[in-house]
């Protein structure tokens, strides 16, 4: 008999692993009967995990920091298992902002140039920026990006990405970082061009978590490690280049994203189509689900995420990092991976933003390379520092 | 004596919002607005200044209402989540009922609870209203659809309508499916053909 687990998503390219748990029958081979339901927004599918009867779901990593350093909605706190992706994001500006950028032609992965030409075609005006939610690796990007370009009128605003193209039209908001595929959709509806991917900021962001309520995990610990296992699988089959138009067509259907499988491929093979004339850029890693230990809950980026949480809400900075080293699994994900072939890291925390190439580190099966992890303007963060 | 509540309900239908302002009307006296058009949301709302938002819980816009409880600027009256920490059944209610409030600092419990639980009421019909709507519209369209190859049938074949019928569900008997999938069935492959 097969144990019925509901999990929401939001509809984006990086709710890939559990779509494929579900679907190609990881989630059925550990006894699970994985029901996946389509949310529209992030703080319903948080309010839903927590109050609404769902056992897991498709989060942003900073979501989950917040709710459990109490910066959230009652006092559930909630745990990354592991996560689920990592990068993802795309910024794109409206068509006239576009075109007045693109006479300083900046390359499509030089975030720095492209920053000072984007402040440069909005002319000494505020730049106002749409990101999903308040509380995501979006907004954590569009920070660490205007902060490193020393620009200061810069303001985020929590647009949903099904009402971006409105809030463009309406003068609402000038550039926004959303996840895939809503840029490759405003491409396609020629409301936006895409001018520079998340990766570009951070070459590797944590982006989505597999969540669950800390009561759950600690009320049915098999139920969670069985997720883990199949989510886990079903990232290393998503690592697998040749998968990659099933999944695409996995994902188009209409319980899922409800799109065309091309414009979702576009994401999954780094292959982004950025203007209406149909240029193509070509972008490593744009989501990644697997290699370099991606699905690993990193202390480090929890901390991280912590420490611009606090700085964001004025929120205690102590209780922040407490509740990111406690949220973010590693013990769980050593114990309940390593078993099934995961090769784990040495260590849980390292040096975020320290990798300008492929690094071979110390890991269990000897094979782990991690990396590149750069930011645009080469800080590197110490999770230890006080 | 304290002063009217003030409550800013967020629907773009209009039907809907009717329906919700009377549901709150009929628990208490409360000044009402409904925000219809939600460009601009979060400037609309801080315009505005009411002491409760309702939202429905399927909107996207909920992310800018919830966005606001941390964005608050100098001078704004902070907004939180209406969480009842001594009863998380009111929030399991709520959220069945598919709605969420957002209440200004400060309110008392006593004063929210009648707006929720007038709110949680008509939010319930409302959901089911509409789940009602969708099946009636399925319905009429899987009646359409299998009227329509019945059609075909009796003219193709020169048979009757229950002859007709009856071919239509033996063959969906046999196939282990549906009338009205048959049915499409015929029209595209009629379709293609043509």
């Amino acid at each position: 008999m097969s144990r019925a687990v509901n999990c929401g998503f939001v509809p984006l390219v990086d709710a890939a692993p559990l779509v494929i748990a579900a679907e190609i029958g990881f989630a059925a081979e550990e006894g699970l009967s994985l029901a996946l339901h389509r949310e529209v927004s992030w703080a319903t599918l948080r309010d839903k995990l927590i109050w609404g009867g769902y056992d897991a779901a498709h989060m942003l990593a900073p979501v989950i920091v917040a709710q459990s350093g109490g910066v959230g909605v009652g006092d559930e706190p909630l745990d990354a298992l592991m996560m689920l992706s990592v990068n993802g994001q795309v910024i794109g500006v409206g068509p006239d902002l576009a075109a007045g950028m693109r006479a300083r032609a900046p390359g499509f992965l030089d975030a720095r140039a492209t920053g000072a030409a984007l402040l440069a075609a909005s002319e000494g005006r505020r730049l106002r920026v749409g990101v999903p939610f308040p509380f995501s690796t979006h907004a954590l990007l569009m920070a660490r990006w205007f902060e490193g370009l020393g620009a200061g009128r810069v303001e985020l605003a929590t647009v949903p990405p099904p009402r971006m193209a409105r809030a463009m039209a309406a003068g609402e908001v000038d550039a926004f970082c959303v996840g895939e595929p809503w840029g490759s959709v405003a491409v396609e509806q020629g409301t936006a061009e895409l001018i520079l991917p998340g990766a570009a900021i951070w070459q590797f962001a944590p982006e989505k978590a597999l969540a669950m309520p800390r009561a759950a995990v600690e009320a049915e610990p098999e139920i969670a490690a069985a997720l883990m296992r199949a989510v886990w699988r079903a990232a290393r089959w998503l690592g697998d280049p040749a998968n990659l138009m099933t999944a695409a067509e996995l994902l188009g259907r209409p319980a899922c994203l409800d799109l065309s499988p091309e414009i979702i491929e576009r994401a999954l093979r780094g292959r982004l189509v950025i203007d209406r004339d149909g240029a193509e850029a070509p972008v490593p890693r744009l989501v990644e689900f697997f290699d370099a230990a991606a699905t690993f809950p990193w202390r480090s980026q929890g901390l991280l995420i912590a420490d611009w949480l606090a700085r964001l809400t004025g929120a205690d900075r102590a209780r922040l990092r407490a509740a990111a080293r406690a949220a973010f699994r590693t013990d769980l994900y050593r114990a309940v991976l390593g078993p099934i072939g995961a090769d784990l890291p040495g260590a849980s925390e390292k040096l975020e933003g320290a990798m300008a190439v492929p690094t071979a580190v110390a890991s269990t099966l000897g094979g782990l390379v991690l990396g590149p992890d750069r930011f645009f303007d080469g800080t590197v963060f110490d999770p230890s520092d006080a | 004596m304290t002063e009217k509540l003030s409550i800013a309900v967020v629907e773009q239908d209009h039907e809907r919002a009717l329906m919700i302002i009377d549901g709150l009307r009929d628990a208490g006296d409360y000044e009402i607005s409904v925000i219809g058009d939600v460009t601009g949301l979060a400037r609309r709302l801080a315009a505005l200044a009411p002491d409760v938002v309702l939202i429905d819980l399927e909107s996207p816009d909920r992310d800018v209402v919830d966005a606001l409880t941390l964005a608050s600027a100098p001078g704004d009256r902070p907004v939180a989540m209406f969480v009842d920490r001594s009863d998380s059944g009111v929030m399991r209610a709520a959220i069945e009922a598919g709605v969420s409030a957002y209440v200004v600092a400060g309110l008392s419990r006593e004063r929210i609870k009648p707006v929720l639980e007038a709110a949680i009421a008509r939010f319930h019909v409302v959901a089911r209203l509409r789940t009602e709507l969708a099946a009636t519209k399925a319905a009429l369209e899987e009646r359409k659809t299998v009227d329509r190859a019945k059609g075909m049938l009796m003219k193709a074949k020169g048979i009757g309508e229950e002859e007709a019928y009856a071919l239509l569900r033996k063959t969906a008997m046999a196939q282990g499916r549906k009338v009205v999938e048959v049915a499409r069935a015929l029209i595209t492959a009629a379709d293609l053909l043509k």
